[in-house]
Order: C-alpha cells, then structure tokens, then sequence
C-alpha cells in the first residue's frame, strides 16, 4: 500500500501539458487565447456549438438507453415486454455476429456464434417472436444493424404488416453505417459501392414511406474502440457522414432538408474530461458549417448534429475492476457537459463479463445521479465562455478539419478503407497508445499506478444452452419445410435482378421477407451480383 | 537486416469477432521486434488459417478470439495443422479468456495462451523462443543479391 508515496511524482510532468489525442495545452488560459475568435452564439442557435436547444437539458433530459438482447426471439421478447412493462418506452435490439455477417444458424461454419452475443434472426418468423405481443406502432425500436440493416429494416416491416401496423406508424433507428464496419467494427458483407447504395436506399425509403425511422446512425464509437484518439473519432466519423450525403445526393432523388434531419451520430466517452468536452462542442460546430457550407442546407434543422454515446468501452480496465465505477461516472458527466442526446453507461465489469443485474443497475443510476442530483443539467452549455474550454473547441475542431481534409486528398473515406490508409491510421494510434501504457507514461490506475496483487476477476462467456439453440434450428428447419419454395425462387430471383439495375432493393427485400426467405439466402443472392470486400490486412 | 534470419509468425482471427485491435498491436510488437509477421484479417474459416499457415511456412501462429468461442476454434486449428502434417507449427492464443479456460486450451494444443492485460513483454520473448524451437524451419533466408 506503499503505492500511494507515487503521488508526488505524478503531480506535474511533461505529458500532462497535451490531451490524450495530443493537442497541446498551456498552463492557464485567459481572454487572448482564442485567436480573435467571436464569441459562439447561445445555445440553440446555429452552429450549435453550445448545443442545440435553448434551454438545454430543461426541456428534455437527456435519453437513458441501455443495450441489451440475447438468446432466442423468446428470451428477448419476455426481457422486452418486462421492461416495457416496467414503463420502458424504447426497445435496444442486439443481434448476434452470424445475424450480422449474413449467415443463418443452420450454417455449420458459425454454429459456435449462434445467439451468443444478440438474438439470432434468420427469418421473418424470428422477428415475429421477437415482437410477438408487442406494439409496434407505440415502442420505438433501435437496431444495432449494418451489414444486413436492409434486410432486418425489410422484415421489421413485413412483421409490423402483419400485426396490422402501417409503415409511417414505426418509430426507431437502424445504425446502418457500413464504413466504420469496414474499417474497424468488421461486420462488413459486400464492397463498398453497392452498400453504399443500399444505403442510399434504406434511406430514401424511410424518408418517403417511414417517415419517423431513423434511418442511420453514424458511428465513430468503433472507431474509437479500435484505438483512433477522439480527435480521430470525430474526423472519421464526420468524414463517413460526408460521405452518406453525398451518395444520397448524388443519386438526385433527394434534398438535403429531406433526409439530414434523420441522420445521427454516436460515440465513446473516455476518460480525458475536456477533450471529450471539446470534442462534442467541436463537432457539432464542424458537422453544421459542413450542412451549411457544402450542402447549402437552409434549414437550421438539417444542421443540427444530434447524438448519442456510450461512456466506457475500452477506456475500462479488468485490474482493480471497480475504479470503473468512477470512470464511468466521470466519462458520463463530460459527456452531458459536452450536449448529448442519449446515452448509455457501461457496467464496470463490462471488461471481462456480461453485467449483472447489480452492476447494470449501479450503471443505470450513475446517470440517475448526474440527472437529479450534481444539478450539471439545470443550465444550458454551463461551460460555454470558459476560455479555456472555449479554446480547446477551437483547437479540436482545426484539428478535425486537417483529419478530414488529409482523408480528401487521400481520395475520400471509401479509397481510405479499399487500401487501408484509415485502417493503419487506427492501428498506429491503438499502438502508440498501447505502448504509453505499457511504458507508464499514459497513466492509468490499477494497471500502471497504484497497481495490487489482486487476481484479476474470472470471467465467464455467456452461451446461448444448447436448448436455446435447438428452439432456433428447429424453427429455421420447420420455415425451410413449409414456406412456398416457389415464392422464395421467384422473390430471390427478382432481388438479384433488382440489383443489376438502379431502383430502390426496399421493396424487392421486404417481398423476398414476406416470402420467408433466410438472412443468408438474400445475403447470397446479393453477394452473387456484387461480391464479398477483401479485407485489407494492415497492422 | 543482412544475414539476420527473421523468424516467420502468422497472425489470426477465426471467427466472426471483429475486434482486432489486440491482434493487430501483438503483430506490430513482433514485426518490431524482428519478425517477419502475416497478418490473415478478420473472419478467416479455419481452413484458410491453416492454409496460409503452410503455404507462409511459419513457425508459429497467433490465434486472437474475443467471441468466447476460443476453445472450438483453437481445437480445430491445431488438428487442421497436425493433419496437414504441420504439427510441429505451435499455436498459441490471445484473447478474452477465462482463467478456467486456460488448462483446457493447453490441453487442446495450444503451446500458449495470453488473456487480455498480458505485457508485450512476456508475449514478444515467449513467440521468439516457441519459434527457435524449430531451428532450420519457418525462417525467411535472406535474399543473396540484397
């Protein structure tokens, strides 16, 4: 316990004068250190860099939305209705890595993976469980989804059909966001020219016949997860979303005003309080003057950086495992500070286990805390005109711009990935930080300071029971059996033949769900047409 | 590096899991330190794994598996490996595993296992030593004209 006598050598030293993506810091900051920039108009007001309401928090709090799912439809359907039960509004939906990459759970090479960290869907009849009792018209429902958001998009709404719920009744969000899959979350299926266009159709689509689903979520968490620093998670993401409006520009069905308002954002809060800060306010400046600037938007709505985050992931140690518990709480704070709309807080044992409900619940009251207790939500932008933090948002959207600006004259987000420049940009990161850490020079608690003998705690993996999984095989063979063969021909064959042209795949895929046909069947139809991605191997 | 002989090691991710920031921070640690590193990508069949493993001729492969299905995984590598009359190639592993898993995969083949939070610094020595096992194999000779 001698460990404490490091205090005094960690008091000042030569890291403490950058942020944790490497921005450098002065001591103190005073009046003359924003470079003769104006002061940035009041919240609510364009470009939003104190936010984009008013009032703040006072209006509307922020959404406290945790992520579960698991299992079969079953298991997933009776969490949901007991926490819709228990007042819930909105649903989280995760699905499980074969769901995912395309595959059915009938396939032998993913039979280890099946419902093992989501629900497995292979059929509309799956989805029909997942929601069975459960009205659509009235929960809003978000899809952690990308590879196959199309197609779970296709057989949300053939479900909701059947139950007699119309399209411009269903509420929620598909992520959708292909990019950062290919560069680090990895759930990628197709090349990236025909995913983009099916995203351009998952877009239009929502905007003309779903007109309250969110039809993407741009999200710069992976990113971050894979080791980009927070000055990189912006660029990254805001590049990827440049990239989103572009495609559904250039297709020429669509203005701006149409679709930006359905577009989000989502991140990771780690641990450096005030970039994290800057790197909200930041954002939310650059994302709107883009809208403005290259899309000539007119409405102040289109502008408007609207997003969610998680505060924890990888900025979590398994040593001394409950110094999450402060991180966490520390990492949601700096996340309301900078203006978010909805956020999850991580359990402190997420590093090495599914929370339990003891930690989830610690996790959920965290924010409980921020909300009703610190009083931080009471004023709008309470740190709007510190110079310091004034500063640091200059400083971090520059620095963003220069990412961004170096990923142009790469060629743009879809060259960067095709030859994996982005990718060996992560990489270095992940290393250089990796390396600090190692070297004690990025202090960390637990790990590299203060460190104990404490066994690091065991963990243990759920697995779906070998009941579970033969409930999902079953149903998949027993569909196979009774479906019309002749209709999954026929809507398969129309599907692949929609994909040689241009129209909209929306429709094709939702018939080809109606129809029964399996995750991987529409997957392998669409893989015949376009190909697979290869994966450029950088390290 | 005239004259310096690199040893060769393949690093893999099985599986759907796509987390390779791990996989990816081991293969630059060891191409630092002076191997010669493959790196397969994420999602490789188990087949492919084996495949480029004798076809690169290495002396080690790395498996990293942060799904929880690392013990069906690693077994199939390492018989893929011995059937393909490969089995002196040692594999070992790198991931999100259970302290109770550890003697299992030990059992299944697996000449290491690193769960997550192991040092570099007992990875890079532990690979350099599996690897000069197997002097006169798997070691890149220099080009004569370089």
């Amino acid at each position: 316990m001698n460990d404490f006598a490091q205090t005094v050598q960690t008091g000042q030293s030569a890291e403490a004068a950058q942020t944790s993506s490497g921005l450098p810091l002065q001591p103190v900051y005073g009046p003359r250190d924003r470079q003769g920039e104006a002061e940035p108009p009041d919240p609510g007001r364009f470009p939003f860099t104190r936010g984009n309401y008013p009032n703040g928090y006072r209006g509307r709090l922020w959404t406290i939305r945790q992520y579960s799912g698991f299992g079969t439809a079953e298991d997933s359907n009776r969490r949901y209705r007991y926490l819709l039960g228990q007042g819930g509004t909105g649903l989280s939906v995760a699905l499980d890595l074969p769901t995912q990459c395309g595959y059915d759970s009938d396939d032998p090479e993913v039979s280890d993976e099946v419902g093992r960290v989501g629900v497995a869907i292979d059929t509309l009849a799956d989805v029909e469980v997942l929601f069975d009792e459960i009205p659509l018209d009235r929960i809003s429902t978000s899809f952690t989804i990308n590879g196959t958001a199309a197609i779970l998009l296709a057989c949300y709404v053939a479900a909701a059909e059947r139950t007699g719920v119309p399209r411009d009744k269903l509420t929620g969000t598909i992520q959708n966001d292909i990019l950062k899959e290919y560069a680090s979350r990895g759930t990628w299926i197709w090349p990236p020219e025909p995913s983009l266009r099916l995203i351009g159709d998952t877009i239009e689509f929502c905007a003309a016949e779903v007109p309250k689903f969110n039809a993407i979520s741009v999200a710069g968490a992976h990113f971050r997860d894979a080791g980009a620093s927070a000055v990189q998670e912006m660029a990254f993401t805001l590049a990827d979303g440049v990239t989103y409006c572009d495609t559904v520009l250039a297709r020429g069905r669509m203005t701006i005003e149409q679709f930006a308002p359905q577009v989000s954002f989502f991140f990771y809060t780690h641990g450096d309080f005030f970039e994290e800060i800057a790197k909200y306010r930041a954002g939310r400046r650059r994302w709107a003057t883009i809208v403005k600037e290259r899309y000539h938007a007119t409405s102040d709505k289109a502008a408007m950086f609207r997003f969610g985050c998680v505060s924890g992931g990888a900025s979590l140690y398994a040593p001394q495992a409950q110094n999450n518990i402060i991180r966490v709480a520390y990492e949601a704070m700096a996340s309301v500070l900078g203006g978010v709309q909805s956020m999850f807080t991580a359990a402190w044992d997420e590093p090495f286990a599914l929370p339990s409900e003891e930690s989830a619940t610690l996790a959920l009251r965290t924010q409980q805390i921020l909300a009703y207790e610190t009083g931080v939500a009471r004023v709008a932008d309470p740190l709007g005109g510190s110079y310091f933090v004034e500063a640091l948002t200059d400083a971090t959207e520059a620095r963003i711009a220069e990412i961004m600006a170096d990923l142009d004259a790469h060629g743009g987000m879809v060259r960067a990935i095709e030859d994996g420049y982005l990718q060996g940009l992560i990489a270095d990161e992940a290393y250089r930080a990796h390396r600090d850490i190692e070297a004690g020079t990025r202090p960390v608690v637990g790990v590299n300071r203060f460190t104990t003998d404490e066994p690091a705690p065991d963990i243990q993996a759920y697995e779906l029971d070998s009941e579970g999984r033969e409930t999902q095989l079953k149903r998949l063979a027993r569909i196979k059996a009774e479906r019309d063969g002749a209709a999954v021909r026929t809507t398969l064959a129309e599907l692949a033949r929609a994909a040689e042209g241009t129209a909209n795949l929306m429709e094709p895929l939702i018939d080809c769900a109606r129809a029964y046909c399996t995750v991987g069947e529409m997957v392998t139809a669409l893989k015949a047409v376009w190909g697979e991605f290869r994966q450029p191997a950088v390290f | 590096m005239p004259n310096a002989k690199r040893p060769r090691v393949l690093i893999a991710k099985p599986g759907l899991d796509g987390h390779d920031r791990g996989a990816k921070i081991v293969a630059r640690a060891l191409r630092d330190a002076g191997f010669e590193v493959i790196f397969t990508g994420i999602r490789q069949r188990v087949e492919a794994i084996v495949a480029t493993a004798l076809q690169e001729d290495v002396a080690v492969v790395g498996l990293s598996i942060l799904s929880g299905a690392h013990l069906g995984l690693t077994t199939r590598v390492v018989e893929g490996l011995r059937k393909a009359g490969a089995g002196d190639i040692a594999v070992v592993v790198g991931g999100t595993i259970p302290a109770a898993d550890v003697p299992r995969l030990r059992a299944a083949g697996a000449a290491a296992v690193y769960p997550t939070g192991t040092p570099l610094d007992v990875i890079v020595p532990e690979i350099r030593t599996l690897a000069s096992a197997q002097p006169g194999r798997h070691e890149e000779t220099p080009c004569a004209s370089a």
